[in-house]
């Protein structure tokens, strides 16, 4: 328990997926423009994440691994190579259920987190965790705590930048850098702030 | 056929120059920052891109009266995936220290909007060797940029250039030390920031309306 608190920490702060390691970049600059939409799309990473990663290292450890197709007969088989084209074919699959199921029951969330589902299917993020996940040998388990915890990093990391790119409208930040110049500043300062965190273990 | 090379010549000056992907489209930043530790990786990212570009807009573009418009993202994410999976393949076969450095980056070529953004922009209303030579002037625009960052990082970051060290002993010696803030993340994020606030101070080059 434990060890899985210990991951959930350091998927939020020291290993944070957009500030670390640079993933989800593209809708982070684009949808951080105001808290509200920041917030929706955060919470709709989060859930797509905590979703597709166990669902990823099922078809990963059941189809895909060396050897994994043991249980069929096959002890023989890698079909490791059919990794990247498989899973965002499950990312873009399992987005457009997600979407289908909320659109159904949940009218509400679907106003909300609707118009970003679609987004999400090409956020780096999403294809990233899953490709985290098998190159760092997570347990079933661990893939479900280690997508929920990237999901809540990137979460946070957007909002508190749409905070900040709220306060900076009355800042007199120089011409040049105005826009995404400043942006990538702020990243690289928020980055620092997370990194502070690194060390910590539980 | 004069007047042909001139137009692909212009085609590919595009992409590296005047409509960069990176500077001025701001696509594909992912993976611009996290493989620029080193020039080394940054330089075979950039390749690897540029041929997964090159040959997807190609492609795309020989099929596009075939694709129906309605699943045209799944069928590009089809043909981009298998390229890059080729890609990685070939990476892992002969570049095989390389490729472990930048382990799952290659795979997110699928999902880099350069790739993508060439296909939708491009590929889909002009001819195939004319989207060929699009897709290499962006993925050379875009290992421009990326070389360029790593440049600087490596440089300050660990004092080396292509893994040659470049900092004099009497320097070290001296008190010189390596900064670093450069190898570690924020250091991209500080480098891409002054980069944009110079490309945008040049004098003579349209600035983007935010």
């Amino acid at each position: 328990m434990g060890d899985l608190i210990s991951l959930f920490i350091n998927s939020v702060f020291i290993g944070n997926i957009l500030l670390a390691y640079f993933l989800g970049m593209c809708s982070f600059i684009a949808v951080s423009k105001n808290i509200e939409t920041a917030t929706g799309l955060g919470f709709a990473v989060i859930f797509v994440l905590a979703v597709t990663s166990p669902v990823n290292w099922v078809i990963y450890h059941g189809l895909l691994a060396p050897g994994a197709l043991a249980w069929a007969g096959f002890p023989d088989f890698d079909l490791s190579f059919l990794t990247f084209i498989t899973f965002i074919a499950v990312i873009a699959a399992i987005v457009q259920a997600i979407e289908m199921v909320i659109d159904k029951y949940l009218p509400l969330l679907y106003t909300t987190l609707g118009v970003f589902l679609p987004l999400i299917a090409v956020n780096c993020a999403i294809l990233g965790t899953a490709l985290f996940m098998v190159e760092r040998n997570y347990t079933f388990m661990e893939s479900i705590v280690y997508g929920t915890g990237s999901g809540t990093g990137w979460m946070l990391a957007i909002v508190s930048m749409a905070a900040i790119r709220n306060k900076i409208k009355y800042s007199d930040v120089p011409k040049g850098l105005q826009g995404f110049g400043i942006t990538m500043i702020i990243a690289g300062l928020m980055a620092m702030t997370f990194m502070m965190f690194s060390g910590i273990t539980l | 056929m004069t007047q042909e090379r001139t137009n692909y010549i212009d085609i590919v000056i595009k992409g590296i120059w005047r409509e960069n992907p990176v500077a001025y489209q701001v696509l594909g930043i992912c993976s611009s920052l996290a493989v620029t530790v080193r020039m080394s990786t940054a330089i075979v990212m950039g390749i690897a891109l540029t041929v997964v570009t090159a040959f997807s807009s190609m492609l795309i573009s020989s099929l596009r009266k075939m694709i129906p418009s309605n699943i045209r993202i799944i069928a590009e994410l089809a043909i981009v995936a298998s390229l890059v999976i080729a890609t990685d393949q070939i990476l892992k076969a002969f570049l095989y220290d390389i490729s472990k450095q930048l382990s799952i980056f290659v795979g997110l070529i699928i999902t880099n909007c350069i790739v993508m953004g060439r296909a939708e922009a491009f590929a889909l209303a002009n001819k195939p060797l004319d989207s060929f030579f699009d897709g290499i002037g962006n993925g050379l625009g875009y290992t421009l940029v990326l070389v360029i960052v790593a440049l600087i990082r490596e440089f300050l970051g660990s004092g080396k250039f292509l893994g040659f060290n470049i900092i004099p002993q009497f320097a070290l010696d001296a008190g010189y030390q390596n900064m670093g803030l450069m190898v570690l993340a924020p250091g991209a994020f500080f480098v891409i920031g002054l980069l944009v606030w110079l490309k945008n101070s040049l004098p003579g080059i349209s600035k983007e309306e935010r």
